[in-house]
């Protein structure tokens, strides 16, 4: 499990830079969405995979028992994803805004910041 | 020790944006709230500031979890006074919004979006919990997507998908550390981090994690290799907003590099070198690019960049919080520049000083002050910086800073000839721009205001240099000894 998952996250992260680095807006989205998706993998996996344990103290015990869950990774991914989700709808819509005014997606093209004005 | 009022200038902006929002139609409404919260806010950061001066360094739990397993708030010196910066340049940027904010921006909530904007970077300056920097740090930058875009110019957006690419991939590589770390400590709080890194036995795994917080931070401080976001971007919103984001926002990520830098990993000789170097390449690059500029706004950008190469050499709080207030000015300067001529050219920009004599000298006061002519503020940064350089013989650094200083005298004093003192050309009068002397004499005076309140503190800060030593110095005895810091955080 672990292994798939190392593999699952290095790919996720290099087709996300891959992406990035390619000269259309939309691709430029897709691979932050990609490199977001791998971090929060990521955070899943440096928790330490545990099988079927969750961190509940039963009602006759009075601490948890030796092996368990740790709930603090979900936690984090679940504020990332909300927070990445939020921003990527911001890009979204920030480049479907930038291609109607600009009337290009090739980053190429965005020169307009270093024109001297 | 937990004290729940620490909290209180987060909070407090978080109200200030509520109320904007229920007047949102209103404008007149929206400026005058907008104002007075930022002077209630800069009145609560005072006292916070005297209070840790007084007591020592103030924590909060919250939700009464006991550290490390809360989130926890710290206010120490460091924090308060950047804090207290914030809520100055917040205040400053409140007024010269008054004068030079379109209404079709208000309209769309400049104003709310702006004090959310002010709330996360205290937030971010007073957390002590990594994974909540992190947080922060993504209220940071969508409020500052918000106020960049608004408006929707084409410049505008060219700039917003740079800065916004590049933003978010500082996160992501910022989650990612906090990833690795997490899997090397199971901690999140800083201070119970700063204890159990320096246990873990995987060294290499360890100096990886450190090299990708230094590039999360790089990137969004603006250092040498990864500035190129910065000059793309920063002159592109109206002066106002370059104004709080050329003050604060870059700032932000000096202040996370120097937090992570002195309390969780302690910097061998490889992590030093790396951080020099770096550094006095940001001062090189910066001071260059700037020379190479006509627009006077990309000017001040590039001189932030340099600046910036100047806080990171030190590592020292010092010069950060002085070249932070003086930043601010230069974009309120460049704006009211604008008002009066309508372009921003330096050549086709002058005789300003024959119009203006006293708007002048008081702009003269953030120009010089970068450049550290005393009695400024940049000054004093500028003699601790250099003293520091001199007691451990680094000789680069020495030549380096004052390069720097040299390209930054220069290149004020050819924009000083250029805007303040050539002859005036005339302009042809540009439709769509409402020139200075066409706005009501309200909007005139909160703009000149704003230029001349954060003169006056520059000048203040000069004169009473020996108050502020002693802050300074405190704030880097603190820096280099963490376990006070840890004590108030964890307990004994």
């Amino acid at each position: 499990m672990e292994i798939l998952l190392v593999i699952i996250i290095g790919l996720l992260y290099a087709a996300g830079i891959y992406m990035m680095l390619r000269r259309s807006l939309v691709k430029l989205i897709i691979g932050l969405i990609l490199l977001g998706n791998g971090a929060n993998l990521l955070i899943f996996l440096l928790g330490k995979i545990v099988k079927g344990e969750p961190p509940i103290i039963g009602s006759t015990e009075k601490m948890l028992g030796e092996l368990y869950a740790d709930p603090v990774p979900q936690a984090l991914i679940l504020t990332a994803i909300v927070i990445s989700f939020g921003l990527q709808a911001f890009a979204i819509i920030l480049i479907k805004r930038a291609y109607k005014v600009v009337k290009t997606d090739d980053l190429d093209e965005m020169n307009a910041t270093d024109e001297d004005l | 020790m937990s004290n729940p009022y620490i909290v209180l200038p987060v909070l407090f902006q978080l109200f200030v944006a509520v109320i904007l929002m229920f007047a949102w139609n209103r404008k007149n409404l929206q400026k005058l709230i907008s104002v007075v919260g930022s002077l209630i806010a800069l009145l609560i950061s005072l006292w916070l500031l005297i209070k840790v001066n007084q007591e020592g360094i103030q924590t909060m739990q919250a939700g009464g979890w006991i550290a490390p397993f809360g989130i926890t708030f710290v206010a120490d010196t460091l924090s308060a006074l950047l804090v207290v910066l914030t809520a100055t340049s917040g205040l400053a940027v409140s007024v010269f919004s008054v004068g030079s904010v379109r209404n079709a921006r208000i309209k769309f909530g400049y104003f709310p979006i702006l004090h959310l904007l002010i709330m996360g970077l205290s937030g971010a300056f007073l957390t002590g919990d990594i994974f909540n920097l992190y947080v922060w740090f993504e209220i940071i930058i969508i409020s500052s997507f918000v106020l960049i875009t608004i408006g929707g110019e084409k410049a505008q957006l060219e700039g917003a998908i740079k800065y916004v690419a590049m933003n978010l991939l500082a996160s992501v590589v910022f989650l990612t550390a906090i990833a690795i770390l997490y899997g090397l400590t199971g901690s999140l709080n800083m201070a119970d981090l700063s204890l159990q890194v320096a246990n873990v036995s995987n060294r290499g795994l360890v100096n990886v994690t450190a090299i990708l917080f230094l590039v999360g931070f790089g990137i969004k401080s603006a250092v040498f290799p990864l500035y190129f976001w910065l000059p793309a971007s920063y002159h592109t919103p109206p002066p106002a907003i370059s104004a709080i984001f050329g003050g604060l926002l870059t700032k932000v990520g000096v202040y996370a590099m120097l937090r992570v830098f002195t309390l969780i990993f302690i910097p061998d000789d490889f992590l030093t070198t790396v951080i020099t170097v770096m550094a006095l390449l940001t001062i090189l690059s910066g001071g260059l690019g700037a020379l190479m500029q006509n627009n006077i706004r990309k000017v001040f950008s590039y001189l932030i960049i340099c600046h910036i190469g100047f806080m990171l050499a030190g590592l020292g709080i010092y010069s950060t919080a002085r070249i932070a207030g003086a930043t601010t000015n230069l974009f309120l300067v460049s704006g009211v520049i604008f008002k009066f001529k309508g372009t921003y050219s330096m050549r086709l920009l002058g005789g300003f000083y024959k119009e203006q004599p006293l708007m002048s000298l008081f702009m003269a006061i953030p120009l010089f002050s970068l450049v550290g002519i005393p009695p400024l503020s940049g000054f004093w940064g500028k003699l601790l910086l250099l003293e520091g350089a001199m007691d451990e013989y680094n000789i680069l650094m020495i030549v380096f800073i004052l390069l720097g200083s040299f390209l930054t005298l220069f290149i004020i004093a050819k924009l000083w000839a250029e805007v303040f003192w050539k002859d005036a050309q005339e302009l042809p009068k540009k439709k769509y721009i409402r020139y200075f002397d066409e706005l009501k004499p309200l909007k005139k005076q909160a703009m000149l205001a704003s230029v001349v309140f954060l003169s006056l503190i520059s000048l203040c800060i000069g004169f009473g240099a020996e108050w502020v030593m002693q802050l300074a110095l405190r704030i880097a005895e603190n820096l280099m000894d963490p376990s006070p810091y840890i004590q108030a955080v964890l307990g004994s």
